[in-house]
């Protein structure tokens, strides 16, 4: 880190209170991309949930995060790009916490985050449409108490209705993996969650 | 059987250390079939179901790392030892885990997974649910975390409880003997001893019995839709009514004990 204020070469300057405004803050982390898909910042991800100063010592940032997913491997990864990146732009004191209530849920993803996801080829979530048909012979959905009512994934390529799950975990476990069978592509779906 | 009623006279020191024990419950299950479904990697069918059984093996781990780092928080509040998530999953022998018969039983071919994956998922999906009330908030936040992975889990499993039931007559075959073979473990999901009815008293755990009616019939709707049928619940372990939940375990265990925990105990705390 590269610095000209006046109490940059001795050691009392961290504990002086950074004067950094909560909006530079916020737009620092808006430039961390998601590792797994790099499409996405975290802000647009919606797993930034607060960032204050902390009360009692003001010159402590907090920043509250919470995981996607109970066991998603980026977690950690985020955390050390979030310490990195906020250090980078003065913030010497930061104490991250995780909320896990309530639960993040994908209703949280901004609508950029939703344009990137599209552009990227990902079908953001949201984007099921109720109905459906069994056209396919294990299509089993409406079975279970538990299962959500049938529902349509349009090709985010051809826009096609006639599409099929493939499986409902992806390459993370945030997706689930469809195929067209109008223009016979794969996609990926980001789950409602 | 030894009863336990916690409440506002008892020493804290009590209700901590009954409730670490619950959250061993609470936080074993999910780790050990994490390590069962682990240990499909590379070996999967095909590579969707490879990824997706990992996927949900890392959903099971990362519930397991929150229930017993809140183990360790609460057994440093009435013990010396206060161990960390590490230490307890990676420290403790078999005779001082408290998962569920069920997930301990190994993978044997894909019907026999997915049949263990089924019957815990509509069975784990109801208990994190039930948890979600819990007065205590950290065991509620973490129960409302793992229900909405798990209700996707138990869809996932019913699907293929159905593919293969109702599909060719090998795998029809295979579903149902894995059925017949796993079914005496999933009586020990419904029994509450006394560390679960003292918990149910104070408004932290729920009372397992009443899981039993809605696990049934769920799992009788996707079977029959499935041509399969469960055998009559039994219990496999014999006196005194304890099982895995009170540290029982088969043979099984201590070999995917030894496994997971081979590095951490030939080099103690290294990292990586």
């Amino acid at each position: 880190m590269v610095s000209t204020g006046p109490h940059a070469s001795n050691g009392a300057a961290t504990a002086q209170r950074p004067l950094l405004g909560l909006g530079a803050i916020w737009q620092a982390l808006a430039g961390i991309a998601d590792p797994e898909i790099p499409v996405v910042s975290i802000i647009d991800l919606g797993i930034v949930r607060a960032v204050e100063w902390d009360r009692v010592d003001p010159t402590l940032l907090v920043v509250r995060v919470t995981p996607t997913y109970s066991g998603c491997p980026a977690t950690e990864l985020i955390m050390s790009l979030l310490r990195e990146t906020l250090l980078a732009i003065g913030v010497h004191a930061l104490r991250i916490e995780t909320a896990l209530s309530p639960a993040w849920t994908t209703a949280w993803l901004t609508p950029e985050g939703a344009r990137q996801l599209r552009a990227y080829g990902i079908v953001p979530p949201g984007s099921a449409l109720p109905g459906g048909h069994a056209a396919v012979a294990i299509d089993v959905r409406g079975i279970s108490p538990l299962r959500r009512v049938a529902v349509v994934v349009p090709c985010p390529r051809c826009g096609s209705h006639r599409t099929q799950l493939v499986a409902q975990f992806g390459s993370t476990a945030c997706k689930a993996q469809y195929r067209c069978q109008a223009c016979l592509e794969p996609f990926d779906y980001f789950k409602t969650h | 059987m030894t009863e336990f009623v916690l409440h506002a006279s008892m020493p804290k020191i009590v209700t901590d250390l009954i409730l670490f024990e619950y959250l061993l419950r609470l936080g074993d299950s999910p780790l050990i079939l994490a390590q069962r479904l682990g240990e499909w990697v590379g070996k999967g069918p095909i590579v969707e179901e490879d990824l997706a059984l990992t996927n949900v093996g890392l959903d099971l781990l990362g519930q397991a790392r929150m229930w017993l780092a809140y183990a360790g928080e609460v057994e440093a509040r009435c013990s010396p030892r206060g161990r960390d998530e590490d230490a307890l999953a990676f420290h403790r022998d078999a005779g001082a885990f408290r998962n569920l018969l069920l997930v301990e039983q190994p993978n044997g071919n894909y019907a026999d997974t997915m049949t263990r994956q089924f019957l815990f998922d509509a069975w784990h999906v109801r208990a994190l649910q039930a948890l979600t009330r819990s007065c205590d908030p950290r065991v509620a936040e973490i129960a409302a975390k793992g229900a909405k992975e798990a209700s996707y889990h138990v869809e996932r499993s019913g699907d293929w409880m159905i593919r293969l039931g109702d599909g060719t007559d090998e795998s029809h075959a295979k579903t149902q003997s894995a059925l017949d073979n796993l079914g005496m473990y999933t009586g020990e999901m419904f029994a509450s001893d006394a560390i679960d009815a003292a918990l149910a008293d104070a408004g932290i755990g729920f009372d397992h019995a009443v899981l039993l009616a809605p696990w049934r019939e769920h799992v009788d709707a996707v079977l029959e839709e499935a041509t399969l049928a469960l055998p009559a619940a039994e219990w496999m372990q014999g006196s005194g009514g304890r099982g895995g939940r009170q540290g029982v375990h088969g043979e099984h265990l201590g070999h995917l004990l030894a496994e997971m925990q081979y590095l951490q105990r030939a080099y103690p705390d290294s990292q990586w």
